[in-house]
């Protein structure tokens, strides 16, 4: 048995999981239009090759990667291309982004997939770009790249091999429906991950809240892999943080400002876990995952397997939506998500829940208080930083006593905010000081820059001053030598003449 | 649509501070209770008017700080510090003096310094200081507990309540004050000879403190504030105590039981260093800040001038908190092993 390590700080507020009935899964009606965002990850956008008027088959690309850290997009279904121009996509401030449309033909054709049987046969790089070719990122929080993860890098090797299925946020059963519904895809995408990066042990992390979804993780890994651990803990918010899951299965931390990596640990979602089987294994790209919509303003809350680009608004509709009961619709859920501007806009690979609460259900915050400095917040903080002095320190705008207080290994899990007493919007103050600190930074950057220009160019001036200066010299050198009528007398006096010219260009460019 | 679009989290818990404030006045209920069995209803009297006081103040600051006062007096913020300053007074204590010590808490201990969340000192101590030095003598008259003499009346204590200079009343010197008066009496001697001395610390003054203890407990399973202050005051003192104890000589600092459960020992450890404000903020911080009133609370009522030494402790700890935060910044996730 693995020990389980205990994390600092933590909440337990209501899960409320039960509502959207983990381990249903339902398909939703195709919807008329499905627009996909060029950049559905980190890094860069991918580039369209496909133009307006194109029929395209599903799993066809229609935007290969850009550069290493980028992530091609593939058609979820067969149909036309209506518009390759900016939509509005999910984010927090309601920013358009460059994006194709289809309209689906309903035909649903694919492009011939092609898997391979035997991964084993294959090196490992190889296997790292199917998983890029594919279109996979991350699909349980920022949606980084997932073969950049899985490239090697110098002189670090992974031994372990983490799925995280702690799925800790309230309201989501995303992760919990699809390891009840496809473990045994989850437990060789696994193997896949555990082959590509050499790791030596798998370890497969469920919170105790899902005693199903654990239970079917067990089964399906037990007989086949001996190398593999079902690993159950108790339910602690923010328990799936990636640093905090690697804590509670390892007692190991990430070093602040490194990578999992950097311990030797590759940290995946079972979402992910499954795409990565799927391109291996069948050859096909990540064009649909499992989004939950949940909510008291749906009439039927529940799981669904909706193709990326599907407009919330159609996925709403699917669940019953009651909008005059909705306050407020929420991308992921309610500790860590963010409020949508509106409900026409597309999942993507990162949409792992869409929240629709009435008033009741999640109120609209109270005016904050006065901090009283109770500290529950620094008891609640997993990342054991001091809360309430990151909020003076922001309020203060005193970046260098942020930094010192150590802001930027917040993850902004909103366990501060959730305890406070005075309801202050601590993740507020912490996203706009590291805006902040992230700008003056980048300033800097731009000032050395140009500073560093503007020496160049000094330099530079001075150092063609003072090669007219050492010419001049040398003209009037050798008009005294004509003028003294003895052309070429005294070599010894001409060359010392032109060392003191040279000399004296050398000084006066220093 | 009309979706609002606020920042994450969207859930927020049960916490607030009027729950905080709440909890902390239901759990000076017990320890109130006591104090009223031994002494009479002079305390009672002295935490209702005190809070009408504070309530008229907090909202006419309120009104000049142009604010809108209802949800500064519904927080009950004000109320624990008028609370808190009344129980830490005798319980004849004029209405004047009252109402003095109330307002310099209120506004000398809270808004010059901006309000709820600003105060650099404990605001109860700040008014109880006041008082300590303008009106040495209504300090320091304590009645005599129930079992050393009558308990006055309701009638009684309304006369007393509204007396224009002192207590007139039977008063009779604390444990504490028989112990600072010592004059080379073994300490044997002394707890046995007088009156005052109970089974384990003062008459009264044990049950008194007992009772803050069960008060105390209950906020520290409600989690209203951490165990660190309160146990490393106690800790600290009894230490304190016991080096100084002496074997019981006519020169001792007194038997640890006696300072443990005297005056406002316990009230103190739970009560008033517990105030989140104006307290270091850190565990490690608080360890430290805890541990050094219950030093100074020791070496102040063994070499100082004063019967009880709490409200000096904390004020000069609140002093110093800022400096015990800046060297106890606890250790953070992934920052290495530098504790
Ligand atoms: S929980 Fe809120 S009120 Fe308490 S210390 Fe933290 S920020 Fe201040
Ligand atoms: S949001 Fe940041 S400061 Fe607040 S509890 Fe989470 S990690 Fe700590």
């Amino acid at each position: 048995m693995r020990k389980i390590h205990d994390i600092h700080g933590g909440i337990h507020p209501p899960e409320r999981k039960a509502l959207s009935r983990p381990g249903e899964l339902q398909t939703p009606p195709m919807p008329g239009r499905l627009v996909l965002p060029l950049s559905q990850h980190i890094g860069k956008p991918a580039q369209p090759v496909v133009a307006v008027g194109d029929q395209v088959l599903g799993g066809q690309l229609i935007a290969e990667a850009e550069g290493p850290v980028s992530v091609p997009v593939h058609a979820p279904t067969s149909g036309t291309i209506t518009a390759v121009d900016r939509f509005a996509i999910p984010h927090a401030s309601g920013l358009e982004d460059c994006c194709v449309e289809i309209a689906p033909d309903g035909t649903d054709r694919w492009v011939e997939l092609n898997g391979i049987d035997d991964y084993r046969a294959f090196e490992p790089s190889e296997l790292v770009s199917l998983a890029r070719n594919a279109g996979i990122a991350g699909m349980g929080g920022a949606g980084f790249p997932t073969a950049v993860k899985l490239m090697a890098r110098e002189g670090r090797s992974i031994d372990t091999v983490i799925i995280n299925g702690t799925e800790c946020e309230p309201y989501i059963t995303a992760d919990d429906t699809i390891m009840q519904c496809q473990p045994r895809e989850i437990v060789l995408g696994a193997q896949m991950l555990a082959y590509i990066v050499g790791a030596e042990h798998i370890v497969i992390g469920v919170e105790d809240n899902k005693p199903t979804a654990f239970a079917a993780m067990r089964d399906a890994a037990s007989g086949i892999d001996n190398r593999i651990e079902v690993v159950s803990f108790p339910t602690k918010y923010p328990s799936g943080g990636e640093k905090q899951l690697i804590e509670i299965l390892t007692g190991k931390q990430v070093p602040s400002g490194g990578l999992p990596s950097d311990i030797g640990i590759l940290c995946n979602n079972p979402g992910t876990a499954v795409a990565i089987y799927e391109a291996i294994a069948n050859g096909r790209p990540l064009t649909r995952r499992i989004v939950t919509l949940t909510g008291e303003a749906l009439q039927n809350p529940g799981n669904f397997e909706a193709m990326l680009g599907t407009p919330i608004s159609h996925l709403l509709d699917a669940a019953g939506y009651r909008a005059e009961q909705n306050n407020r619709l929420i991308h992921g859920g309610p500790m860590m998500g963010f409020a949508l501007h509106s409900a026409d806009i597309p999942i993507i690979k990162t949409t792992n829940c869409i929240l629709a609460p009435t008033e009741q259900e999640l109120p609209t915050p109270a005016p904050a208080q006065p901090c009283i400095r109770c500290g529950m917040c620094a008891e609640a903080c997993p990342a054991e930083l001091l809360p309430q002095q990151l909020y003076w320190f922001a309020r203060a705008k005193d970046n260098d006593s942020l930094e010192q207080h150590n802001l930027f290994d917040c993850i902004e899990c909103g366990a501060c905010s959730w305890v406070c007493p005075s309801q202050i919007p601590l993740v507020q103050y912490y996203r706009a000081g590291k805006a902040a600190i992230n700008e003056a930074r980048q300033e800097k950057v731009r000032s050395d820059r140009s500073r560093a220009r503007f020496e160049a160019r000094q330099e530079r001036v001075e150092r063609e001053a003072a090669e007219r200066e050492a010419k001049r010299a040398q003209r009037k050198a050798a008009a005294q030598r004509k003028a003294e009528g003895s052309d070429g007398e005294d070599p010894v006096k001409a060359a010392i003449a032109r060392a003191k010219a040279r000399k004296q260009a050398e000084e006066s460019t220093e | 649509m009309g979706l609002l679009t606020v920042t994450s989290p969207h859930a927020h818990g049960p916490q607030s501070v009027t729950r905080v404030m709440r909890a902390v006045l239901l759990a000076t209920l017990p320890g109130v209770a006591v104090m009223t069995y031994f002494f009479g209803p002079g305390t009672l009297l002295n935490i209702i008017a005190g809070g009408l006081v504070a309530l008229a103040l907090e909202g006419l600051v309120m009104r000049l700080r142009q604010r809108q006062a209802g949800p500064y007096l519904r927080d009950y913020s004000v109320l624990v510090t008028s609370t808190l300053l009344c129980i830490a007074l005798p319980a004849y204590t004029p209405w004047w003096i009252v109402a003095v010590g109330v307002a310099s808490s209120v506004l000398l201990g809270k808004h010059v310094f901006g309000g709820l969340g600003y105060n650099p000192f404990n605001p109860a101590m700040v008014g109880y200081v006041v008082l300590l030095i303008s009106f040495p003598v209504q300090m320091s008259a304590w009645p005599a507990p129930r079992g050393l003499a009558e308990v006055p009346s309701l009638g009684d204590s309304f006369v007393a309540f509204f007396q224009a200079n002192q207590y007139d009343g039977i008063t009779m010197a604390t444990p504490l004050d028989l112990l600072r008066q010592n004059q080379g009496e073994l300490m044997s001697e002394l707890t046995s000879s007088r009156a005052q001395f109970g089974a384990l610390a003062g008459v009264g003054w044990e049950w008194i403190n007992i009772a803050f203890l069960a008060g105390g407990l209950w906020l520290l399973y409600q989690r209203i504030f951490t165990w660190h202050a309160p146990v490393a005051m106690l800790a600290a003192l009894t230490l304190s105590a016991l080096l100084g104890y002496d074997g019981g000589s006519s020169t001792s600092g007194g038997p640890v039981m006696v300072h443990l459960l005297s005056g406002a020992t316990i009230f103190g450890a739970f009560f008033i260093i517990t105030d989140p404000v104006s307290s270091a903020v850190s565990n490690r911080g608080r360890l430290i800040f805890g541990a050094a009133i219950g030093v100074l609370v020791y070496l102040i009522r063994a070499f100082g001038n004063y019967p009880d030494a709490l409200a000096f402790a904390v004020l000069i700890m609140n002093f110093a908190a800022p400096f015990i935060d800046h060297y106890t910044q606890p250790r953070v996730y992934g920052q290495g092993d530098k504790r």
